[in-house]
């Protein structure tokens, strides 16, 4: 079981036919204290790239994409009373939301950890 | 804009140590967020409000306005040549400045709409009769400069003083450390007062901010910026805050952002600034955009600025539409979080009919209306020391 991670700072972890996505710590980091998150409604269907939420910190509104096209099975709801946990753990209990894979093989060409910490040095 | 042709502060060095997060402001290079424990827009915000924080605000316009040289006037008189030549740009008695008195005023067009909000103060100091210290905005100091000197003509000068640094001190600890730090007498001034300090060289400062909390603004020359910079950081009350708390900061106590609150379409009674324009101008009605100005007085103006409080967690941002009953009636001119309330907050303008307290609004977000509710400003209350 891998972390794969987008350019726009996404990660997603592969577990089966399922993928829980949410964003790096690196971008948690720049982002600064997390005020609200718009998640997904379940059901809705998401394109890799495309539109999946909205992170808002305390300065702004980020368009978060999703990293593997499917249908949206799962949201964080603990986000919605306590976006905090976004800045405590962006790659753990800061998850966003679970998608069921619609193309197996998309997170093929994503970035590793190792690839993904030269990126985002970069 | 490439972050090589931004211009640095004076003090960037000292910042560059310290600050986490740097921004393009005003054609500036500004520190956004501070590191270590007290780092982040959030944490900044809290330690202003319980504790101090300084910010750097020398992209900000300082000058001083004087008569010419052998003016020959004295006291009330040279005050009164200089603030009859300020007073047709606008609606501010300037003219009725007591000595060490600072007001809040905005620089008109023809229309009555605002080009810039702005503080003018008139020095404590007899030797300085017929002077005014006037502080602009950063993005409008160039036109505002120009539109001052040019009006004034050969009957004052301008010397701008942006080449010095403006220090914000602001929080209740504010006035300890400036006491223990700058001048015992700073205690005794009051809010909106102006003063000038023999220490690091000469200093000018007025009780005034940006944050709601009492404090100080301090203009010191760009030699002496960073012993005096050093020195109140090196009090244990003092944490150095970003431009990005600074904008929570005055969000939370309902200030007006030039480009935001204020525009060139907008009227100081629009902007529920009608208490900037004193009794003596308003009887003349002698100032830029008089004519609309007293009649937005008498009958009401069309928009008015209100506080905005979002019903759930998702802020509602500058350019979100307000709407009752699907028609538009509004719109949000700046929005964030409130660390104090916990909650987001937003500023914007309304129709009229709609701007009393407890109507119940929609803000589009993102296409979808989320409920709000109208509010009264601040969001935070003031902490000023008035006199």
């Amino acid at each position: 079981m891998t972390t794969k991670y987008t350019k726009d700072h996404e990660w997603v972890r592969i577990e089966g036919d399922v993928a829980v996505v949410g964003i790096s710590t690196f971008a948690a980091e720049q982002l600064g204290d997390v005020v609200y998150v718009e998640l997904p409604a379940i059901g809705k269907q998401v394109k890799q790239g495309g539109d999946m939420a909205v992170v808002e910190s305390a300065k702004a509104a980020s368009d978060v994409y999703a990293p593997v096209s499917g249908e949206i099975i799962a949201v964080n709801d603990a986000l919605n009373g306590n976006p905090e946990k976004v800045n405590e753990g962006a790659e753990g209990d800061g998850w966003f939301c679970k998608i069921r894979i619609a193309n197996a093989g998309e997170a093929d060409a994503l970035m590793d950890a190792s690839a993904y910490a030269d990126f985002a040095k970069a | 804009m490439g972050e090589a042709s931004l211009k640095k502060l004076p003090l960037d060095a000292l910042w560059r140590a310290s600050a986490k997060k740097f921004g393009d402001f005003a054609g500036y290079d500004m520190p956004l967020e501070f590191g270590g424990q007290v780092g982040g827009l959030i944490p900044e915000h809290n330690w202003t409000r319980t504790n101090a924080g300084l910010f750097d605000v020398s992209h900000m316009g300082p000058c001083f306005f004087a008569l010419p040289k052998g003016h020959g006037l004295e006291g009330d008189e040279a005050h009164k040549a200089v603030s009859a030549i300020i007073e047709e740009l606008v609606p501010g008695d300037i003219q009725g400045l007591k000595p060490g008195q600072v007001r809040y005023t905005t620089l008109l067009n023809a229309d009555g709409g605002c080009l810039d909000d702005l503080m003018i103060a008139r020095p404590a100091e007899p030797g300085a009769a017929g002077d005014l210290y006037i502080v602009v905005n950063a993005g409008t100091k160039e036109q505002d400069f120009a539109l001052i000197a040019q009006n004034a003509g050969a009957r004052a000068n301008l010397v701008r003083a942006d080449d010095r640094c403006l220090l914000a001190l602001q929080g209740p600890a504010a006035e300890a450390v400036a006491r223990a730090v700058i001048a015992d007498e700073l205690g005794a001034m009051t809010f909106m007062q102006v003063k000038r300090f023999d220490a690091f060289g000469r200093l000018t400062i007025t009780r005034s901010g940006y944050t709601g909390e009492d404090g100080y603004e301090i203009l010191v020359r760009a030699e002496q910026a960073t012993a005096l910079a050093e020195a109140l950081l090196a009090h244990g009350d003092v944490k150095p805050i970003g431009l990005g708390a600074r904008d929570s900061l005055r969000l939370e106590a309902g200030l007006c952002l030039y480009g935001h609150e204020l525009d060139e379409t907008i009227s100081p009674i629009e902007a529920d600034l009608a208490w900037i324009i004193q009794k003596r101008r308003r009887g003349l009605g002698d100032f830029p955009g008089g004519a609309r100005i007293l009649k937005e007085l008498a009958e009401g103006p069309v928009r008015k600025r209100v506080g905005i409080r979002p019903l759930d967690r998702a802020p509602a941002r500058d350019g979100v539409e307000i709407q009752v009953d699907g028609r538009k009636i509004g719109v949000v001119t700046s929005g964030g979080f409130s660390p104090i309330l916990n909650a987001p907050v937003s500023m914007g303008y309304v129709e009229t009919a709609f701007a009393t307290p407890g109507t119940k609004v929609d803000l589009i977000v993102r296409g979808t209306p989320r409920a709000g509710e109208i509010v009264p400003l601040p969001f935070v209350p003031h902490r000023y020391k008035k006199g």
